[in-house]
């Protein structure tokens, strides 16, 4: 008995010492909270020079716009960058981790790492956990062996593929993509296409919206274009909605009454 | 190889699971969208975003629904699409049936209380949909009604209804309510235009934070003279 609870205590990384409570509660009705699912649109190619990444900026909770203007291209290396979609914590610490345990093997190795050990580590990280880190992610990058670009779901399966889309918005993305993308693209012709299937996602996915950021990844060169494409600017208010001073009500406390005579009401001379 | 017939059994299986994987059958789908109206001494105004969606898909980018049931008065409409058809089907018959019976058009408050009927009506199976009626009364002021799917009538000055009225009501009962302020007079009323762009401030305003409101909306502006209607653009995101 000492050893199990130790051993859930000294476990590293993610405590679970409240899961056999939470089943019992869950069982009895209780509502838990469920992490943000954010629907997002995600896509990365391979061109001639390298890879692509391209993501919508939209991060919503249920119907509501939580965040107009999110970041979902995460930096992972110099020569890797890695698209999340799915459960918003899960994608940003999955891709910080994995981030920090390369850096430690660059220094370690004395060489860049390259993306096949990026790959490893976050679907060994996601198996192990059984799908319950709801990362869904397209790790893109260039290294010694030239440009490659993974999907990787929240299982731990992987994918090799010259162009992929993620997120609610896949499917609008994908169709950019089955109907354009051809082998050995220009840099050009590979920016436009993938901020054309964000722009999709944008448009006809509800999940997905707002601005559209690009990451061109070539060989010693990275190029991260935030808010590459803006096709959703706020147009200008009809009005203005400042409030006239003194619009909101306010109390005033009435200074307490003072006792009349201090020292006569409280005399200790005697 | 006979490719038509090896792949039948497969497509009509495909389906049926996904979307009723309870096996019941779900009558009612929320269209999303969202409906205002604002009354004033001697108008109204009516504003609808036209997208209908389902999930996170787009059905329609422009859709509407706010709808012109009589000369002068608009019933602008949020909840389930194909029961708001159905209902505005319903109240136009029942309203030329008036017209040339009595040899008269329906009054505002007629139409609004025949509305609040037509919904009590279907009390067991409701229209799924939230009603916004608005005209002017027989003394030429601005009238709103509101409804519950069930019939619930209340005259109001004011009411947004549907996938933001969240976002709008608030804004709306600080706008035009003046509510919490100390040196507003409450019962005030707007003028025309500004009602108008309190409208257009709140759609602009809704299709930012809701996902279900956007792509167009329609406004319609109810006076002595008729009824004026503009189409104007929202985010299409």
């Amino acid at each position: 008995m000492q050893l199990q609870t130790e051993q859930l205590q000294s476990a590293a990384g993610f405590k679970f010492d409240n899961v056999k409570r939470n089943q019992l509660l869950a069982d009895k009705g209780l509502k838990l909270s469920t992490a943000k699912k954010t629907g997002t649109t995600i896509v990365g190619l391979v061109f001639k020079d390298g890879v692509v990444l391209g993501a919508d900026t939209r991060a919503t909770s249920g119907p509501i716009v939580a965040d107009k203007n999110c970041e979902k291209i995460h930096y992972l290396a110099p020569n890797m960058y890695c698209c999340g979609a799915g459960t918003a914590a899960d994608t940003e610490f999955t891709t910080n981790m994995v981030s920090s345990q390369i850096a430690l093997h660059s220094l370690d190795t004395g060489r860049e790492a390259r993306v096949v050990t990026a790959m490893t580590m976050l679907k060994q990280h996601l198996f192990r956990h059984q799908g319950y880190i709801g990362a869904s992610l397209i790790l893109g990058g260039y290294d010694v062996t030239g440009p490659h670009l993974f999907s990787i779901h929240p299982h731990g399966s992987t994918d090799k593929l010259p162009y992929l889309t993620d997120g609610s918005g896949s499917l609008a993305a994908m169709s950019m993509f089955e109907s354009r993308w051809r082998p050995s693209m220009s840099r050009e012709e590979a920016i436009e296409l993938v901020k054309d299937a964000i722009e999709a996602g944008i448009f006809n996915d509800m999940g997905s919206g707002s601005n559209v950021d690009v990451c061109v990844i070539t060989q010693g060169n990275v190029e991260y274009l935030r808010g590459y494409s803006r096709p959703n600017q706020r147009v200008e208010k009809e009005q203005s909605y400042t409030f006239a001073r003194g619009t909101t009500e306010y109390y005033v406390p009435r200074a307490a009454p003072q006792p009349a005579e201090v020292a006569s009401a409280m005399d200790t001379s005697a | 190889m006979n490719f038509a017939e090896m792949h039948q059994p497969e497509f009509a299986q495909a389906p049926a699971t996904e979307r009723h994987s309870h096996g019941r059958w779900e009558p009612y789908v929320d269209n999303g969208g969202t409906s205002l109206a604002i009354a004033g001494s001697d108008y109204v105004v009516v504003a609808s975003d036209a997208r209908q969606s389902n999930g996170y898909i787009i059905n329609s980018r422009y859709s509407p629904k706010a709808f012109q049931l009589t000369n002068n008065v608009i019933l602008a409409t949020s909840g389930y699409a194909a029961d708001a058809k159905r209902l505005v089907e319903v109240l136009e018959q029942n309203s030329q049936m008036y017209f040339h019976k009595h040899e008269k058009p329906m009054s505002t408050t007629a139409t609004a209380q025949m509305l609040s009927n037509t919904l009590y009506g279907r009390r067991f199976f409701p229209y799924y949909v939230f009603p916004i009626l608005a005209g002017l009364d027989t003394e030429g002021r601005g009238a709103v009604f509101a409804y519950d799917p069930v019939g619930n009538m209340e005259r109001v000055v004011y009411r947004a209804f549907g996938s933001a009225a969240a976002l709008v009501q608030p804004f709306l009962d600080s706008a035009v309510g003046f509510k919490n302020q100390r040196n507003a007079d409450a019962t005030r009323l707007l003028d025309r235009e500004q009602a108008l762009k309190i409208a257009i401030d709140a759609f602009t305003g809704a299709a930012e934070r809701d996902i279900h409101t956007g792509d167009w909306l329609d406004i319609y502006i109810v006076d002595g003279n008729g009824v004026q209607h503009q189409k104007r653009e929202l985010k299409h995101d």
